[in-house]
């Protein structure tokens, strides 16, 4: 298994595009920190109706735990990609002549995704506090990166970006060809989940279900959601939402593995 | 040792092969031969556990491939087609697997010397030609210096430089006892390397031997053809020569084992007029051909020497 998550590893460091996905959503996250910093700080004078002041740690929060709320689809992307390039590439060939164990290349990809998810994580939340800090520091109510209220969500933030690159091996473990599965991802983390949420948090009857989609779980395992302190959503409790939030990486893999994994490799 | 026991495989209603049994010894080179879509490919996935065989078994050295322990070890193997990440370098490529094989970095860059890629192996291989994809192909199968080595097409896209290299190469495992299996479609690719042949058709197995067994199918004969039919037996009865009734419905004999030139000598010895006499001459390709059912009409080469 050491042997496998070090080939896995050096397959990651060895080509580019995950390195693009992790400045664009650098990038990205800065921006979007920027401007929720500004937006939760406004004066209900200088806002029109609509505007949305969050007070202390909330406004804290939201801002910095950006990365899990709308940048999860970049280790995500990475995740499937990973999975899928072999597929494209007809490296599982060589891979799985390497190692025949299919359970272990399966379970050394999943693995070496979380490390780089981490970086992910790592990049993704730093770049949101740090953009976002001087702005809450400077108009609201201060930065609050002292305070264990703020800090561990944001740490925690770092976890649930990583587990979405473990999702995302999952996701491409399932679906192995590379264009389908980055339409897919893309379709529901833009699209799909966002509408359901809203429109599931709008029925009474469905409420509770909302809260066990992968977004929901994530941010329940984080503690902080941008849905649920804009008053749009339930969450579950911290250990449930992470425990739901892994099953999504592991039901996806599993299935995958007796699935696509199981057959021949032509 | 390779061996294939009984081994079938069908997708959907194709049967890519069929109850396949051949042993390829250690210590010479087997060339498994077949046109395209014969199952070559198959059957060498199958035999490295890629594919699931739907009955039968293929094992090295008594085990099948998922149960050797370090199996980069123990087997060197190449799939056709490139099964390379266009944005990783020739080195890279080599040092993903390295860890799994168990050897170093610095033996990753021998072997890309050993093929003749230490100029590229900083490049990435998404910009390599045919001829470097399989270099890097073999070394990667050479990374863990294995006893038994399974090539499928190596040669495809070598220049005559690097197939000649290939067939040193080869020549050179063998000859240190190791188990050589190289796929080809084309028999004179590997007519020059190869000790043995293992040709299958349609997924089947349509002969296996020693190379000089084949070559020894390659005959030459005559046709021979005249209106005074009788006489042209005695005459032929005379020199004691084997012939047969000619097969493509011309009234005339095929005469093995002689040349045109001797059968004409002996009927115009004889005094019988001949309408036809021709060399037909089988190369050892053309044997290849009509053992996999490609022979078609203009296969077996024809010499005009006289009508
Ligand atoms: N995954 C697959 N699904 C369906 N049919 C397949 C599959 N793989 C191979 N076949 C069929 O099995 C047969 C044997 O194919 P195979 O690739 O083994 O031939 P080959 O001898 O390697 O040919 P070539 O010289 O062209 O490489 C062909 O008819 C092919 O179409
Ligand atoms: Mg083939």
């Amino acid at each position: 298994m050491k042997a496998a998550l070090t080939s896995e590893l050096r397959k990651w460091t060895s080509t580019r595009l995950w390195w693009v996905l992790l400045l664009v959503m650098a990038a990205y996250m800065a921006f979007l920190a920027v401007v929720m910093a500004f937006s939760v700080t406004i004066e209900p004078g200088d806002a029109g109706a609509g505007a949305t002041i969050l007070h202390g740690t909330d406004a804290a929060l939201t801002v910095y735990t950006l990365g899990n709320a709308l940048g999860y689809v970049f280790p995500l992307l990475a995740g499937a990609i990973a999975m899928t390039s072999e597929f494209r590439y007809q490296t599982i060939t060589p891979a799985l002549l390497a190692d025949p164990r299919r359970s272990v290349f399966l379970g050394a990809k999943l693995l070496s995704a979380t490390v780089i998810g981490l970086a992910f994580g790592l990049v993704g939340t730093l770049s949101s506090v740090a953009a976002g800090a001087p702005i809450l520091s400077w108009r609201g109510d201060g930065a609050y990166l002292g305070s264990s209220d703020v800090l561990v969500p944001v740490a925690l933030s770092v976890v649930a970006l990583a587990i979405w690159a473990f999702v995302g091996v999952g996701v491409g473990t399932l679906i192995t060809n590379q264009v389908a599965a980055i339409v897919v991802v893309l379709a529901f983390t833009q699209f799909v989940e966002p509408i359901v949420r809203l429109g599931l948090s709008a029925v009474d009857a469905l409420e509770g279900v909302a809260k066990f989609l992968p977004g929901a779980a994530s941010e329940a395992l984080v503690g902080a959601s941008t849905y649920a302190s804009l008053g749009m959503s339930d969450l579950l409790g911290r250990v449930p939402g992470a425990l739901v939030f892994l099953a999504y990486g592991l039901v996806l893999a599993l299935i995958g593995r007796f699935t696509t994994l199981r057959r021949d490799i032509t | 040792m390779i061996s294939v026991d009984h081994l079938t495989k069908t997708f959907g209603t194709v049967r890519a092969v069929d109850d396949l049994s051949f042993t390829v010894r250690p210590g010479v080179v087997t060339g498994f031969l077949g046109p395209n879509g014969a199952g070559k490919t198959t059957t060498l996935r199958m035999l490295l556990g890629l594919v699931a065989p739907t009955s039968g078994s293929a094992t090295i050295d008594g085990r099948a491939y998922a149960d050797i322990a370090q199996p980069g070890r123990v087997v060197g193997a190449a799939l056709e087609a490139a099964s390379f990440h266009p944005g990783r370098t020739a080195l890279d490529h080599l040092r993903v697997f390295a860890p799994q094989v168990g050897v170093t970095d610095q033996r990753c860059r021998e072997i890309l010397d050993m093929v003749g890629l230490s100029e590229a192996a900083k490049r990435r291989v998404g910009g390599f030609s045919l001829g470097m994809r399989q270099r890097l192909a073999l070394a990667t199968t050479l990374l863990g210096d294995p006893q038994v080595l399974v090539l499928d097409e190596p040669a495809n896209g070598l220049d005559p430089g690097g197939i000649r290299w290939l067939r040193e190469l080869l020549r050179y495992f063998a000859g240190q006892g190791r188990t050589v299996l190289v796929s080809s479609h084309v028999l004179s690719e590997v007519q020059q390397t190869v000790d043995d042949v293992v040709i299958i058709a349609g997924g089947r197995l349509v002969h296996a031997s020693p190379l000089a067994d084949l070559a020894a199918m390659a005959t030459r004969h005559v046709e021979v053809a005249s209106p005074d039919e009788s006489a042209l037996r005695a005459a032929l009865d005379g020199r004691g020569w084997a012939y047969a009734p000619s097969r493509d419905g011309v009234r005339g004999f095929e005469v093995e084992g002689v040349t045109a030139a001797e059968v004409g000598a002996a009927a115009f010895a004889a005094g019988v007029e001949l309408h036809a006499l021709t060399q037909q001459v089988v190369e050892l390709e053309d044997v290849f051909l009509s053992l996999t059912g490609q022979a078609a009409g203009g296969a077996v080469e024809t010499t005009e020497v006289a009508a």
